[in-house]
Order: C-alpha cells, then sequence, then structure tokens
C-alpha cells in the first residue's frame, strides 16, 4: 500500500553546517534523500517506516568531480550520467563507467548518485565492485569534522556499515594508479536494460611478464556485501595464469562466496556464474 | 493518524508557463502534474521507476516524474508531453510515432516521446544500440517495440530537431 504523503517531511538545507547542524541534534531522525531513486520506491510500496527527511541536492560541497594528480574525488552527489561523461574517469576507471552504464534507465542515471548507491547498501548495487576494485576511500562529514575510511570494509553486514547517524557521505576517492592495470567487468542479470543484478563482477590486475603482480577481485550479489574477494585474490597474486591456478581460483572463490537463493536467482546459478566470469576475467589477463 | 506536515509553496515553470501549486513536500512530482496541474498527459505505470510513463523532462534531463519529490520541482523547469507540439503542429517525434504506428492504446506513449527527444537532443544520428539504450527505461505492454524503434529511426531523418540543453 502507498504510503500516507502528509506524514513525510522533507527537508533541504541549503549549507552544510546547516544540514549537520539538524543531523547533530536530533542524530538518527532525519534520513539523508539524495537522488530518492531507492527511497521514493520504498514509499511508494508503503515501506518507508521514517518519516524525516533531509534532501542533500542544495550541499554544493557534495557535488562535481575533482581530479588531482594522484586522485579523482567525486562528490556523493555525482550521478550515474556525470559519471560516464567525465573523460578522465572513461579513460582510468572504465570499470566505474560501465558499472554506472548498467545502472538502470537513463531517466534513473540522471538521477541516482554514486553516495545513495553506496549508503543504500544493497548486496547487489553495481557501482561497489568497481570502487572495491580501485581502493577508493570514503569521506564522511559529522559536526565534528571530516574523516576518511577505506571503502574496504566500510560496510560491515547486510545494509550495516561505518557511518554514523550524525554523518553524511561527502565524497569518494579513487587513486589513480588503475591504468596500467588489465580491467574487467560484467553484469549478469536477466535481461540487458534495467536488471537487478543476479551476479557482477569486477576485477582489475598488474602484470608482469605473464605474472599477476597485483590484483583486486570484487562481487556484487554474492554475500550480504558486496564483497572483496581477498582470498581468491592471495590465491593469484604472485602466479601465472596456467588452467590449474584457474581451477585452483575457482575453488578458494566458492569457499569465499556465500551466494543464496532468493527471487532473482539460486545460490547454485550464482556460484556458477561467479566462477565462470572469474575464470573470464583471468583468461583476459592471459591475453 | 500520523501527524501531518505543512504543505510547501513550489513555483516552477511547465511548457513555459509559470505554475505555482501548494503541495506536501514528499508528494510526487507526477501528482503534481496530473492533480494540481492538470496535466495528464503524463501517465502514471509502475509508480516505482521502471516502466517510464511518467517520464518528463526536468531543467532539461529525462527523469521519472514518480520517483521526484515535489519539493524538487520549486526553481525547476519542466516539460511535459503536453508541451511537446507547438500549438496544431506535432514535433517530428510526434508525427513519426503517428506514421509508424508507434502508439496503441498510447499509455506509454507520452513516455516514449519525452525519451526519444531526450536521445535525439544527445545523440541526432543514433545508431541501433543507443535508440535501445535511450527506449531501454520505457516499457510497452502493446506494440511490441518493433514500430516504436521504427518511429525514432523516422523521427532521425525527419527531424534534425533539436532541444537546446536536453539530456
Ligand atoms: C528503475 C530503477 C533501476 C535501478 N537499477 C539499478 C541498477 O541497475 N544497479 C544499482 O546498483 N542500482 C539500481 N537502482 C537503485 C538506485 O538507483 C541506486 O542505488 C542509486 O545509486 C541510489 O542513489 P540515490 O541518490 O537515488 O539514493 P536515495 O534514494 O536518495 O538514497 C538511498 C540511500 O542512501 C542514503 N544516502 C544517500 N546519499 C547519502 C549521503 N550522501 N550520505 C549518507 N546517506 C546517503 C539515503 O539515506 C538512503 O538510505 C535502480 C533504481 C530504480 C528505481
Ligand atoms: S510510473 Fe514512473 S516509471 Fe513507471
Ligand atoms: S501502446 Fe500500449 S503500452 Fe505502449
Amino acid at each position: 500500500m502507498r504510503a500516507y504523503i502528509p506524514a513525510y517531511d522533507l527537508r533541504v538545507p541549503g549549507s552544510l553546517s546547516e544540514a549537520l547542524a539538524l543531523i547533530g541534534r536530533e542524530p538518527g531522525v532525519w534520513q539523508p534523500f539524495a537522488g530518492g531513486t531507492d527511497l521514493m520506491v520504498l514509499l511508494e510500496a508503503g515501506k518507508l517506516p521514517h518519516k524525516k527527511f533531509l534532501s542533500l541536492t542544495k550541499l554544493a560541497d557534495f557535488r562535481g568531480i575533482e581530479c588531482t594528480a594522484d586522485a579523482v574525488l567525486l562528490g556523493a552527489l555525482t550521478t550515474y550520467t556525470e559519471i560516464q561523461a567525465h573523460p578522465i574517469l572513461q579513460a582510468e576507471f572504465p570499470l566505474l563507467c560501465t558499472a554506472a552504464r548498467e545502472t538502470g534507465s537513463i531517466a534513473t542515471q540522471n538521477r541516482g548518485t554514486l553516495g545513495g548507491n553506496v549508503v543504500n547498501a544493497s548486496p547487489a548495487a553495481d557501482s561497489p565492485p568497481a570502487l572495491l576494485v580501485y581502493d577508493a576511500d570514503v569521506e564522511l562529514v559529522s559536526e565534528r569534522g571530516l574523516r576518511w575510511l577505506p571503502y574496504h570494509g566500510f560496510h560491515t553486514g547486510y545494509k550495516k556499515m561505518q557511518i554514523a547517524p550524525n554523518e553524511l557521505l561527502r565524497a569518494i576517492r579513487l587513486p589513480r594508479r588503475a591504468q596500467q592495470w588489465k580491467q574487467y567487468y560484467r553484469k549478469v542479470g536477466t535481461r540487458k536494460a534495467q536488471a537487478i543484478s543476479k551476479v557482477c563482477f569486477a576485477g582489475a590486475a598488474r602484470m608482469e611478464n605473464g605474472t599477476v603482480r597485483d590484483i583486486r577481485v570484487a562481487l556484487g550479489s554474492v554475500a550480504p556485501i558486496v564483497l572483496r574477494a581477498v582470498k581468491t585474490e592471495a590465491a593469484i597474486r604472485g602466479n601465472r595464469i596456467t588452467p590449474d591456478n584457474i581451477a585452483a581460483a575457482k575453488g578458494v572463490l566458492a569457499r569465499e562466496i556465500a551466494p543464496i537463493d532468493d527471487i532473482r536467482s539460486t545460490a547454485r546459478y550464482r556460484l556458477r556464474v561467479a566462477q565462470n566470469l572469474l575464470q573470464e576475467f583471468l583468461m583476459l589477463l592471459s591475453r | 493518524m500520523s501527524e501531518t506536515v505543512a504543505k510547501i509553496n513550489i513555483a516552477c515553470i511547465v511548457n513555459g508557463a509559470r505554475q505555482r501549486v501548494q503541495a506536501y513536500p514528499m508528494a510526487r512530482l507526477l501528482d503534481i502534474l496530473r492533480e494540481e496541474m492538470h496535466l495528464t498527459g503524463t501517465k502514471e505505470g509502475c509508480g516505482e521507476g521502471e516502466c517510464g510513463a511518467c517520464a518528463v523532462l526536468l531543467n532539461g534531463a529525462i527523469v521519472n516524474s514518480c520517483l521526484v519529490p515535489a519539493i524538487e520541482a520549486d526553481g525547476s523547469e519542466i516539460r511535459t508531453i503536453e508541451g511537446v507540439a507547438s500549438g496544431d503542429q506535432l514535433s517530428a517525434v510526434q508525427s513519426a510515432f503517428l506514421e509508424c504506428g508507434g502508439a496503441q492504446c498510447g499509455i506509454c506513449t507520452p513516455g516514449m516521446v519525452i525519451a526519444a527527444m531526450a536521445l535525439l537532443a544527445r545523440h541526432p544520428h543514433p545508431g541501433d544500440a543507443e535508440i535501445r539504450e535511450g527506449l531501454a527505461g520505457n516499457l510497452c505492454r502493446c506494440t511490441g517495440y518493433q514500430k516504436i524503434f521504427a518511429s525514432v529511426v523516422r523521427a532521425c531523418k525527419t527531424s534534425g530537431e533539436k532541444l537546446a540543453g536536453t539530456r
């Protein structure tokens, strides 16, 4: 059933200090509202118990993509459309651009934000695997000031994360060192457009004379959180890509992920597809 | 009954005309357009961002109005299907839909036309893949899509139609 709209408040603070004061005074009472592409769906379904929302749309500090010599800083309000249009992201962070292009429709991409995707904390979200592969950091802001956290470890359990009720996610930072890495991203869903992932895989590796010097592997929809597969990475790092090594890595991956049966797919299917995607990625490295 | 909040004033420009309405802050732009402004061309299909029947241009960008809270319409410029033709003169996209049979029951059509316009503004000469991507957010229960696709291909040929600032 639809929600009773008059019961919902949505404030639009004009400045960061105003926003932080509000959530500082009443932590947990005011829930952030960015593009609304997750929240409005819950509202329509009558599944939004929270009644008070704080729109971030006027916070200039949360917008824009800034590039320095060693990092790209994306404001939390950066939309999927903005990600795809950015030349440095296209050149150096293609996995994030692909994730953005495969997220919803153009209308969703015009409204949905990267920060919203991170804090909504769906295990099936499509950008977080790319963020994990790129060693992203997240910047949290409260009245007390700023703190940076590695994105790996930010999600601690299903919809649980290291953000306090008086904090907002302000930005996501990507170190600019992926250029020499071979990169791979594939989202598997029911159909080509507008599907929620059954499995989503992002990988990157730095090769040296046929040996994997360093590697990142991350997957969506195979665990309660989007998972960086560190054990699988360790099984591959330092090795050459051989059929035996691929088989071994697939075995490690099977023990590292914990896919479930749900409305979109089955645990068995997800396990098999995750392993096949790992293989496809590793084959790409050997080329 | 839950507590209720006060309505807010919303001023925006819709299809070139100034509009002022009062609405609850979380009301959907879709409902404001249809029920307050009586612009019922914009349709509701799913109410959850999946079908595109409610698509409008908000500050030039295509959005699903069922997912936009009223408060964000304040100060904005909106274009709905009612603002696509100039008087009796249909736009190139609309004419192409007529000529190619791109509409049957018509429920998806306003959103399809808006999506096609947004597409042509981004890619005046779209390839097949771009057309499919541009329409991927719009569902149709009647046509089987082929005629909609053909309508957009035709519109590209007839139009040169450009909407400044449309994404
Ligand atoms: C039709 C449709 C298709 C979709 N397809 C995909 C898809 O393919 N892949 C995918 O990953 N997602 C998809 N989504 C989900 C959604 O679009 C994304 O998760 C989007 O990135 C959410 O961003 P938002 O700004 O709209 O979030 P909102 O709905 O505004 O917020 C989402 C959550 O994040 C919190 N939040 C937002 N910003 C901040 C911040 N800066 N600081 C603290 N908390 C914050 C909010 O409180 C809320 O809990 C789809 C949604 C729809 C409607
Ligand atoms: S009614 Fe808005 S997308 Fe379906
Ligand atoms: S014409 Fe009926 S839904 Fe498209």
